[in-house]
């Protein structure tokens, strides 16, 4: 766990194709992301950003193309060292994801039953603290259909946090959170990779937190089917040519595009 | 509520009048387009809603109707008569162009394509089948081998609910089952006076295939409707993928404990559903058809042979692990809605049940050429 910014190239993704059956939802995207980087995936809905990201996290296999952690190919893996590599992910959930028929201590002390040696005592001071990291101190033996959608999501990232992982990958942080817990929750990502050094993933299409977060970025758009821009959001935000990026990340002001227009997009098909 | 008038040569005057809202009468839509067809065919179209006194969809969705029909043959139309709130939401709806391909044909496939798709998907269910069996097989290797990760607490968890928490269920419907048996076999036996051979006949089929085939059906519909529900209901929140990213295999994970609950308990379910059965045989002869109750406790014993009591015990087993797996395969295959988790949930009884009757079936005549 280093706490400075380590600038070498933690996941690339090459010549990557994403498709369900014969429907191809994105095609050649290449994106590399640093070590210790907040890195957004974001583009208009239908996208398929939530695919790209089941693509990283190695629960969908891509068409084409590879996806390498460390200099590692994971689909070229054999099943050992894939596993290897899939235990130093941390996943948040859209909906928090937790186990529903498990306490909140449970839940944690699930991976770290699995992964670690550690005696049953010793695993509860964990989770007690992972929980205590997210504010969630005292919920212990909660069950999550007990607490609100907000404090799930911040369990679930006590859990994905539980074995110390190296990336963490956010499906859509925001969503369902009203702006004050939405905030919190990107300065606690921030902190979480200021304090650890952790590699941070995130899909968003929340403005406010892709600009308050994002070192890096890659644009996925549904018309073209690929990516269409990538970079800092912030950077991007004043240079880009794109008129789709540009109408995006100024919510549709300049240029004199409403947001009707972006709406018009053809946005791709969910199966 | 609705007046034509042309002003001039080939303008078309619509007058609107009255209430226009859902649950009021209104003119049909025809009445328009009859005049907008009729020669000399007219070049514009516009309205007077000046004594309109109230409107809601209805009017939208009529006017929509009309704009459209002109549209299509060349007639202009001039919104300019309508009131502001109309000409807005009218702007709305024609704002986005229709998307090219975006409506869904209704129209039924034709036959061939129908049957090919049918053969295609039943292809691909049987696939998927043949993977969980191996997927499960090689989970219980795992487990042999003492490498299987589940949490105990789990298994005693579902132990619990799919074994004491089924007795009731299952005292009731068995000792009616026995009943119905007794009742049917004693109006043919008493016509030869033969009324006592109602204990061998009871007790033979409840021990040897009724016992086991009840309390199957009743936890398909019971359990197995619970696993494929917990399951669906899991993919659904992404609990699953939750496993699969933490290398946890949902195989050892959730399904694994099930089936070996449902296998433990299974037989002795059944064990206790057979003497359920017996009982309530016991009860129509002693106190309808005045047997005496050592007699029948003597012919039910003479009557039963260990073998029929194997054979039973070792079709529940087979019957646990089928309605276990069945319900569990619903589960994992279900998709992402609510909609798909009764599908998953309706599937995993049907599919149960016909599974247990196949093996029913199977063993039967096995143990027929077994001569068991």
């Amino acid at each position: 766990m280093s706490t400075s910014v380590d600038q070498s190239a933690h996941i690339v993704v090459k010549d990557l194709t994403m498709a369900y059956g014969d429907f191809v939802l994105q095609r050649d995207l290449n994106f590399t992301v640093n070590r210790g980087e907040v890195f957004i995936i974001m583009g208009g809905s239908g996208c398929g950003k939530s695919t790209l990201l089941k693509h990283l996290i190695g629960l969908k296999r891509p068409a084409s193309g590879t996806m390498s952690f460390n200099g590692v190919d994971y689909w070229q893996a054999g099943e050992e060292e894939r596993e290897k590599i899939t235990r130093t992910f941390g996943v948040l959930y859209q909906g928090g994801a937790l186990w529903s028929s498990l306490t909140l201590a449970e839940n944690i002390a699930l991976p770290l039953e699995e992964y670690t040696e550690l005696p049953a005592g010793e695993i509860r001071e964990i989770a007690a603290l992972k929980l205590a990291l997210v504010g969630l101190k005292g919920f212990e033996d909660y069950y999550p259909s007990q607490i609100s959608g907000g404090m799930m999501k911040r369990a679930g990232l006590a859990r994905a946090m539980a074995l110390d992982p190296e990336i963490l990958f956010f499906d859509e942080p925001s969503a369902g959170l009203d702006p004050i817990s939405s905030r919190l929750l990107d300065d606690l990502i921030l902190q979480i990779r200021d304090s650890l050094g952790t590699t941070i993933v995130v899909v968003s299409h929340e403005l406010a937190s892709i600009f308050a977060i994002a070192d890096n970025s890659v644009f996925l758009d549904a018309a073209a089917r690929t990516m269409i821009a990538a970079g800092d959001p912030k950077v991007l935000r004043e240079e880009t040519t794109d008129p789709v990026v540009r109408s995006f990340l100024t919510r549709g002001g300049s240029l004199g595009v409403n947001e009707r227009n972006m709406d018009r997009q053809p946005s791709g098909v969910k199966t | 509520m609705i007046q034509f008038s042309r002003p001039e040569p080939g303008r078309l005057l619509v007058s609107l009048r009255g209430g226009w809202q859902a649950g009021g009468e209104h003119p049909p839509v025809t009445a328009v387009y009859r005049q907008l067809d009729q020669p000399p065919v007219p070049t514009h179209i516009a309205f007077d809603c000046s004594a309109l006194t109230g409107w809601d969809s209805i009017l939208i969705a009529f006017l929509v109707n009309i704009i459209d029909y002109a549209r299509q043959r060349g007639i202009a139309v001039d919104r300019g008569g309508l009131p502001p709130g109309i000409a807005g939401l009218l702007k709305l709806a024609y704002a986005v162009p229709e998307r090219a391909g975006a409506r869904q044909e209704q129209a039924r496939p034709p036959l061939p394509e129908r049957l090919g798709r049918l053969a295609y998907d039943s292809w691909q269910g049987a696939q998927e089948v043949v993977a969980f069996i191996g997927e499960a097989t090689a989970a219980c290797g795992r487990m042999l081998r003492g490498r299987a990760r589940f949490r105990r607490r789990d298994l005693l968890v579902i132990i619990q609910e799919c074994g004491i928490q089924a007795l009731p269920i299952v005292s009731l419907i068995s000792v009616l089952v026995g009943l119905i048996l007794a009742f049917v076999g004693s109006i043919q036996l008493s016509m030869f006076g033969a009324q006592i051979y109602i204990a061998n006949l009871v007790g033979i089929g409840i021990f040897r295939e009724m016992g086991a085939i009840m309390t199957g059906v009743i936890m398909a519909g019971r359990t197995g409707a619970a696993f494929a529900a917990q399951l669906g209901t899991m993919q659904t929140t992404e609990e699953i993928d939750a496993l699969r990213t933490l290398g946890i295999p949902p195989m050892d994970y959730l399904v694994l404990p099930r089936m070996i609950a449902l296998f433990l308990m299974m037989p002795l379910l059944c064990l206790y559903a057979d003497f359920m059965g017996v009982l309530g045989g016991f009860i129509v002869g002693v106190t309808m058809l005045d047997l005496n109750f050592s007699a029948y406790y003597n012919q039910t014993k003479a009557a039963i042979r260990l073998n029929d009591l194997w054979v039973g015990l070792f079709m529940s087993a087979v019957f646990g692990i089928l309605v276990a797996g069945t319900g569990c395969l619903r589960g994992l295959q279900c998709e992402r809605s609510a909609a798909a988790v009764g599908k998953a949930t309706t599937s995993a009884v049907v599919t149960g049940i016909v599974a247990i009757v196949v093996a029913t079936a199977a063993i039967t005549v096995l143990c027929n050429i077994l001569g068991i």
